[in-house]
């Protein structure tokens, strides 16, 4: 921590002597726009993303699909190795330039680990809490909400934590298909070797990776509850 | 009291139907602990989970209380029914609070009054509420957890109580006190207990009856005495071990074959009186006691009959003495341990109240074996 704190301050001095920081702040205004567009493309994408997801997941952990859900996560397994630029290209063929398959490539991106990890999740709940949630009369749903949902929260948020961070970063290629976003500043800058462009559009869209990881491991954190957080 | 009729479960697997349970019937009265005992796959479970619905009978009928279990809902029948497993299955998300609260909160108690239930569940399972209740499962041991565990069970103050192998997980030593108390906790709240397990040891330890099961069928239902010395075929014999009668000293306290006898002498007393007296009575020996009635020391027959003056200038200390609540194994060991053939035993206060000898026990374990028609089945 405490040398990557000196690299980074180094790392800033340097670029102060070479004027790199003034003509990253010229860029200021585009900083401001691209960054909340951005961050609306991961949000939407995002939510999207874990609206669906989860519920998916719950879903195929029910007992009757045990079976039917094996077939599905394979399917899903080998969807997440097409590439992103790829399933970015497929959207603009199906849905035109824009937001919309821009944020329909990011949810697509970002939706296999909270599905993932969401089905590990509950089956790694111990049938036999299970057993006694039933013994002692809880109904299905009281049992999900009172103690499976409690048991897998863990690891379903870092299903969602890991689903983000893809997503913050696979956010700039939105760019390519006219979505916006910070790879504007990123892609523009690499056409016209413009490192000082690249860079505005390259740091907030790291410092955001960040914030976001950081924001979603402190929810994690106070939202699991204590008994099973191995953190607390 | 819970009786079960011609109780069956069938399984379809590709092999074929698996009968788990046979045309189960048996009866176990209000505030009896029943032990189901049996090897593995024997059919045990099966019925007790049956009992709350975890496994739906093929056919046969449950009755609890009198009331047949078909006519509820088997989630509220459930909240009825104190359940303990072998896993524990406290919920590790929640403090133990929460975790003993969760069926008064199903039956919908108000919050106050289910908290005040599990304090007064903690401190009767020796656990102080100010330290645990706000703990997590984690945070405790695995006795402590299984005591938590059959608090949970009797939050809502279920009149029957099933537990499956509910000590099975726990180590020798722990487990021996777990049974004490809760065997102790029973005395006061006379629950009607089915308790599943594979060990021949506990079931005559806990059970008022035990049901032995092989393949589905239930081979014997009697008491543990009647099991232990009249086992009903060579499978049951061999499934309660060769040692068997010795199996039956645990169920017989002191006080059962004592020789209660007022035969006592004082230090000062005679010895020709107390000679007289061990002649008269046929007793090689006598117990020497303080003006309390404790016992000081004995005299023996062969070492004071010739002899004269006051007793206790003879007095031999005695090696042992039982409490008349103990059972006769822990007499027996202490005979074996001391090279003797009889003990005195005391009361609670300490005062002497007779002897028992190794005659008196053989005689009274043998005595069933002699009239075996006597015995009822």
């Amino acid at each position: 921590m405490a040398i990557a704190l000196i690299v980074a301050f180094s790392l800033g001095i340097i670029a102060q002597r070479n004027g790199l920081i003034d003509s990253i702040g010229k860029y200021r205004g585009d900083i401001v726009f691209l960054t909340q567009q951005h961050i609306k493309l991961v949000a939407i994408s995002g939510g999207l993303a874990i609206a669906v997801g989860v519920p998916l997941g719950l879903w195929l952990s029910r007992p009757g699909m045990r079976r039917a859900a094996e077939t599905i996560m394979q399917a899903l397994n080998l969807g997440s190795t097409i590439p992103t630029l790829a399933v970015l290209a497929l959207a603009m063929t199906f849905l035109g330039i824009g937001v919309v398959p821009a944020i329909f490539g990011l949810w697509a991106a970002s939706l296999l680990p909270i599905v993932r990890n969401t089905y590990a999740g509950m089956l790694g709940v111990p049938a036999h809490f299970i057993e006694a949630a039933t013994g002692m009369g809880m109904r299905p749903l009281q049992i999900l909400s009172g103690v499976e949902l409690p048991n897998a929260l863990f690891v379903m948020f870092a299903g969602i934590r890991t689903a983000l961070a893809v997503n913050v970063g696979t956010a700039p290629l939105a760019f390519l298909i006219g979505g916006g976003g910070l790879g504007e500043l990123i892609f523009t800058g690499i056409d016209l070797n413009e490192p000082s462009m690249m860079l505005a559009g390259a740091i907030p869209t790291a410092l955001l990776a960040v914030l976001v990881d950081y924001a979603v491991g402190a929810l994690a954190y106070w939202v699991v509850p204590r008994g099973v957080n191995p953190l607390r | 009291m819970i009786k079960l009729e011609n109780l069956t479960k069938a399984f379809e697997t590709p092999a074929g139907t698996v009968v788990a349970a046979d045309r189960i019937t048996m009866e176990v009265a209000d505030g009896e602990i029943c032990v189901l005992l049996g090897p593995s796959g024997c059919g045990k479970t099966t019925t007790l989970k049956m009992i709350n619905r975890l496994i739906e009978p093929t056919s046969g009928k449950i009755f609890i209380n009198g009331k047949d279990t078909d006519r509820y809902d088997p989630v509220e029948l459930r909240r009825t029914i104190g359940y303990v497993i072998q896993q524990i299955g406290l919920f590790p998300n929640m403090t133990v609070e929460e975790n003993i609260c969760v069926v008064p909160k199903l039956l919908g108690w108000d919050l106050a009054k289910a908290r005040t239930r599990a304090s007064e569940l903690l401190a009767t399972i020796n656990l102080d509420p100010a330290l645990f209740l706000k703990r997590y499962p984690k945070e405790l041991s695995g006795g402590q957890q299984q005591r938590v565990g059959v608090a949970r069970a009797l939050a809502a103050d279920p009149p029957v109580l099933l537990m499956d192998e509910p000590f099975g997980a726990i180590d020798p030593i722990n487990r021996e006190v777990i049974q004490d108390e809760f065997l102790k906790m029973h005395h006061r709240l006379r629950k009607t207990v089915m308790f599943v397990s594979h060990d021949i040891d506990e079931a005559v330890k806990m059970a008022d009856k035990v049901a032995i099961f092989r393949a589905g069928k239930l081979e014997q239902f009697d008491s543990p005495d009647n099991i232990l010395a009249h086992p009903g075929n060579s499978f049951i014999a061999d499934f309660v071990g060769s040692d068997r009668t010795l199996k039956r000293l645990r169920l017989v306290r002191v006080g059962d074959v004592l020789q209660a006898s007022s035969l006592r002498v004082s230090g000062d007393d005679q010895v020709e009186h107390t000679v007289a007296l061990m002649n008269e009575h046929g007793q090689e020996f006598m117990v020497i006691v303080d003006t309390e009635g404790r016992p000081r020391g004995y005299v023996d027959v062969d070492i004071v009959r010739d002899r004269s003056g006051a007793v206790g200038e003879h007095c031999a200390p005695l090696p042992a003495t039982v409490r008349l609540d103990e059972d006769l194994r822990a007499a027996v060991s202490t005979m074996f341990m001391h090279d003797i053939r009889w003990l005195a035993c005391v009361d609670r206060n300490g005062v002497f109240v007779g002897c028992v000898t190794q005659r008196g026990i053989t005689r009274l374990l043998g005595e069933t074996y002699r009239a075996p028609d006597a015995v009822p089945h």
